[in-house]
C-alpha cells in the first residue's frame, strides 16, 4: 500500500481532535513500553496536552535511548544552496515565484568555490539546496553530485520531488539521501499555502518516500514545516510517515526534522502555535517512537535553546549555515531562504559540543557505500 | 473516533476474530478433533496435504471438518524443496478447493526445520501462481521482510522446534518481527502451554497456530478450551497496555540532572 493510501485513511481533524483528547493514563501507558514498542496510539499520547506534565520523564528517557544508540555524538552538516530561483507560490518561503529578489543558479565554478570553503570548515556532508525550477533538474543536479562526489562523503539533497528513474540516476551518480519534508500533512492548510505551481501538488509530495525506497535511495529525511497548521497532529502523520517507510521500505534509513516557521522575504502569515517547549515534546516523542532514526536539530534555532536541547535526542546539527546560493563564498545574504539564529562558525558549534562531552562528527559516511571507491573518489578529484 | 490502530485481525481480505489457529495432526480420532476444534473457537485449521484421500474417498479428518465454520489452511508439510512444495500446493488447491496455503518445507526429517532459501523461492513462485501464502519459517526478521516482499499474506515464524513445547523460545527475533512487519505475525509450532500462547500475543504477535500441545494433550478438548482463554488473555492485555514489560526493562527512566527546566515554565 502506498502512503498515499494510508494517508487517506486519517482524517487530519479527526487526528487532532483524538490528540487532544488523550488523557494522562494514556500517557503513562506509552512510557511504560519497552524500547522500540510504541504504537501509533502512543505516539499520540506523547504529543498530547496531557504529556505535558511529563515533559521532564519523556527528556530523560529519550536521552537515555539516544545515548544508547548513538553514545554522545552529534553528526555535523551545512546546507549548500545552489539555487533559489522557484516556480511554487508559498506563503512562508523567501524564495517564492511572487518575490522580488534576485535569482541566482550557480554554475560548475561557484559550485565547487562553495565546497572549497565548506571543506575548509571541516564538513564531509553536504546538503544541496534548490527551488523547484525547470532550469535544476536531473541534468543540473547530476552534474552538481559528479563535481562534489570526490569533496564529500555525504551527498544529501533537498530539492523537488522527483520521478522514481530520476532518483535511480542520481543514485548511480553518488546522491547519498534525500529530504522531502511534507510542509503538512492536513490538506486544507496544504492548499493554503501553496498556492501554485508544481508544489501545490500534495499526493505527488506524500508519495516521494515511496518513490524514493523503490530507487534504492538509502536515506530518506521527513518532516512537517510547524507552524502551518495544528502541529500535533502533522508531527503525529510524520510518525505515520515514518512507520510507513520503516516497514515497506526497511532497508532504507530515516532521518527526521523539526523545521519552525521562520521570518522570510514575502508576505507575512499566520503562523500557528508552536513553541520550544513543543519542540522538545515532539522531539523527545519521535526519539521513544523510534530509537534508530536521526533527529536533525536546525540553525533556525537559537544559539541558547540549541545550546541545553542538543541532548534531547537530536543526533545531528547544521552548524553556521548560509541559506542562499553562493553565500559561504561571495553572494550577499539578501538572497536568503530564511533566517537563522544561530549564527556561530562550525568551529565554535563543534568547541561547544566538546566542552559538553560530546564528540562532533564530520565525516559518518563514506562514498564506498554509494558505489564510488575512496581511491577512485580522489583519482577524480578536481582541484580546489 | 475509532482507534487509530485497527484492532481485527485481516490477512488477505479475510477477517478472523479468534486468533488461535488449529492444526489437525495427532487427534486420537476424528471426533476428538471436531470437539477439540469447537472448544478452541478457531476459524482456520492446517491440513496435512499427505494426510487428505485427494481421490474423493471418505476421509479422517475432512469428514470432521464442518466447511461453512472452518477455513482450510492445506499445508506443504513432507516436501524438502520447493520444486515439491510448488506441486503439493497446486494439488492441495485443486483438492480442497482453495488457494490458501500454509507453505513448510523442511528438507531435514529430524527436526524439521524450515528451509528458508527454499521458502523464498516458493513463496514468490506460488504468489505468482494466485496462492495466498503464509510461510512457516525461522524466527529470521530479514527473511520474514524478504517474503513479506515476495507477496506472502503473513509469515508464520517458530516460537521453538516443532513440537517441543518449549514456548517462546526465539522471544527476542520475535519481537524484531513484530515490530516492523506489514503484514499479519502467526507464531507457529514449539508453544506447549495456553501461557505460552498468551505471552505470544502480549508481545504483539497476531495469532498463534497450536497443534501438539492440544492433540497431545490428556484431554484435548479442555486443552483447547484453555488455549482459546489463553489466547484472549494475551491479546486482552496487549491492548490493555503492560505497566511493566516482562523483561523489565521499560523507557520509565531514572531522573538524573534535569534536562527540561532551561524551557520555563508552561504557558497555559
Amino acid at each position: 500500500m502506498s502512503f498515499v493510501d494510508v494517508w487517506k485513511r486519517h482524517d487530519f481533524r479527526d487526528v487532532t481532535r483524538s490528540i487532544a483528547q488523550k488523557t494522562p493514563a494514556e500517557v503513562r501507558r506509552a512510557l511504560g513500553r519497552s524500547r522500540g514498542n510504541l504504537d501509533m496510539e502512543d505516539l499520540a499520547a506523547l504529543l498530547s496536552p496531557a504529556a505535558a506534565p511529563h515533559l521532564e520523564e519523556m527528556a530523560q528517557a529519550c536521552h537515555q535511548r539516544t545515548v544508547e544508540r548513538f553514545g554522545r555524538t552529534m553528526r555535523l552538516f551545512a546546507p549548500l544552496y545552489l539555487s533559489n530561483a522557484c516556480a511554487n507560490v508559498c506563503t512562508y518561503c523567501g524564495f517564492s515565484a511572487h518575490n522580488k529578489i534576485r535569482r541566482k543558479v550557480l554554475n560548475d565554478a561557484e559550485i565547487l568555490e562553495e565546497a572549497r570553503v565548506l571543506r575548509s570548515h571541516g564538513f564531509d556532508s553536504v546538503l544541496l539546496v534548490t527551488g523547484e525550477t525547470g532550469r535544476v533538474g536531473r541534468g543540473y543536479l547530476s552534474q552538481a553530485l559528479r563535481l562534489l562526489r570526490p569533496h564529500f562523503s555525504g551527498l544529501w539533497i533537498e530539492v523537488q520531488p522527483l520521478p522514481e528513474d530520476d532518483y535511480a540516476a542520481l543514485g548511480a551518480d553518488g546522491l547519498s539521501a534525500v529530504l522531502v519534508y511534507q510542509e503538512t500533512y492536513d490538506a486544507a492548510a496544504y492548499a493554503r499555502h501553496h498556492l501554485s505551481g508544481p508544489k501545490a501538488d500534495i499526493e505527488w509530495r506524500l508519495g516521494t518516500p515511496d518513490r524514493l525506497g523503490r530507487a534504492g535511495i538509502k536515506k530518506v529525511g521527513l518532516g512537517a514545516l510547524f507552524g502551518l497548521s495544528d502541529w500535533r497532529a502533522d508531527a503525529w502523520f510524520t510518525g505515520l510517515h515514518l512507520r510507513h517507510v520503516e516497514t515497506v521500505h526497511w532497508r532504507t534509513r530515516t532521518a527526521i526534522s523539526f523545521p519552525r516557521l521562520r521570518p522570510h522575504e514575502g508576505a507575512a502569515i499566520a503562523v500557528t502555535p508552536f513553541n520550544e517547549r513543543d519542540l522538545v515534546q515532539a522531539a523527545c516523542a519521535f526519539r521513544l517512537l523510534s530509537p534508530e532514526a536521526e533527529l536533525s536539530l536546525s540553525t533556525r534555532e537559537s544559539e541558547a535553546f540549541r545550546n541545553q536541547a542538543f541532548r534531547l535526542g537530536f543526533t545531528s546539527m547544521s552548524a553556521g549555515s548560509k541559506t542562499n546560493p553562493g553565500g559561504y563564498s561571495s553572494a550577499p545574504e539578501s538572497l536568503e531562504q530564511f533566517e537563522i539564529d544561530d549564527s556561530r562558525s562550525p568551529a565554535q558549534v563543534a568547541a561547544f559540543l566538546r566542552s559538553r562531552g560530546y564528540e562532533p562528527v564530520w565525516k559518518d559516511w563514506d562514498s564506498t557505500y554509494d558505489g564510488f571507491t575512496g581511491r577512485l573518489a580522489s583519482a577524480q578529484a578536481v582541484a580546489l | 473516533m475509532k482507534p487509530i490502530s485497527a484492532n481485527t485481525l485481516v490477512i488477505a481480505g479475510v477477517e478472523f476474530t479468534s486468533r488461535l489457529f488449529l492444526g489437525t495432526g495427532k487427534f486420537s480420532s476424528g471426533e476428538m478433533m471436531r470437539e477439540s476444534l469447537e472448544a478452541s473457537g478457531t476459524q482456520l485449521v492446517t491440513v496435512a496435504l499427505g494426510r487428505v484421500r485427494t481421490g474423493g474417498e471418505p476421509d479422517d479428518i475432512l469428514g470432521h471438518l464442518d466447511g461453512a465454520r472452518y477455513r482450510l489452511l492445506p499445508n506443504t508439510s513432507g516436501t524438502r524443496t520447493a520444486k515439491e512444495a510448488i506441486l503439493a500446493a497446486e494439488l492441495a488447491r485443486e483438492a480442497l478447493g482453495t488457494n490458501w496455503l500454509k507453505l513448510e518445507i523442511h528438507p531435514d526429517p529430524k527436526y524439521l526445520m524450515p528451509d528458508p532459501i527454499e521458502t523464498l523461492l516458493a513463496t514468490e513462485q506460488l504468489v505468482r501462481r494466485g496462492f495466498v501464502v503464509l510461510p512457516y519459517v525461522h524466527a529470521d526478521p530479514i527473511l520474514c521482510k524478504r517474503l513479506e516482499e515476495a507477496g506472502a499474506a503473513a509469515v508464520m515464524p517458530l516460537g521453538a522446534p516443532i513440537g517441543s513445547n518449549l514456548g517462546l523460545e526465539s522471544r527476542a527475533f520475535l519481537e524484531i518481527i513484530i515490530a516492523q512487519s506489514g503484514v499479519p505475525v502467526v507464531v507457529d509450532a514449539g508453544l506447549g502451554a495456553p501461557s505460552h500462547a498468551a505471552a505470544a500475543l502480549e508481545m504483539g504477535a497476531d495469532a498463534v497456530l497450536v497443534n501438539t500441545a492440544i492433540a497431545a494433550a490428556e484431554d484435548p478438548v479442555a486443552m483447547a478450551e484453555a488455549f482459546r482463554l489463553g489466547v484472549e488473555a494475551g491479546r486482552t492485555a496487549r491492548l490493555a497496555g503492560l505497566a511493566h514489560m516482562p523483561s523489565g526493562e521499560s523507557i520509565r527512566a531514572s531522573a538524573t540532572s534535569p534536562l527540561t527546566s532551561f524551557l520555563g515554565e508552561p504557558v497555559p
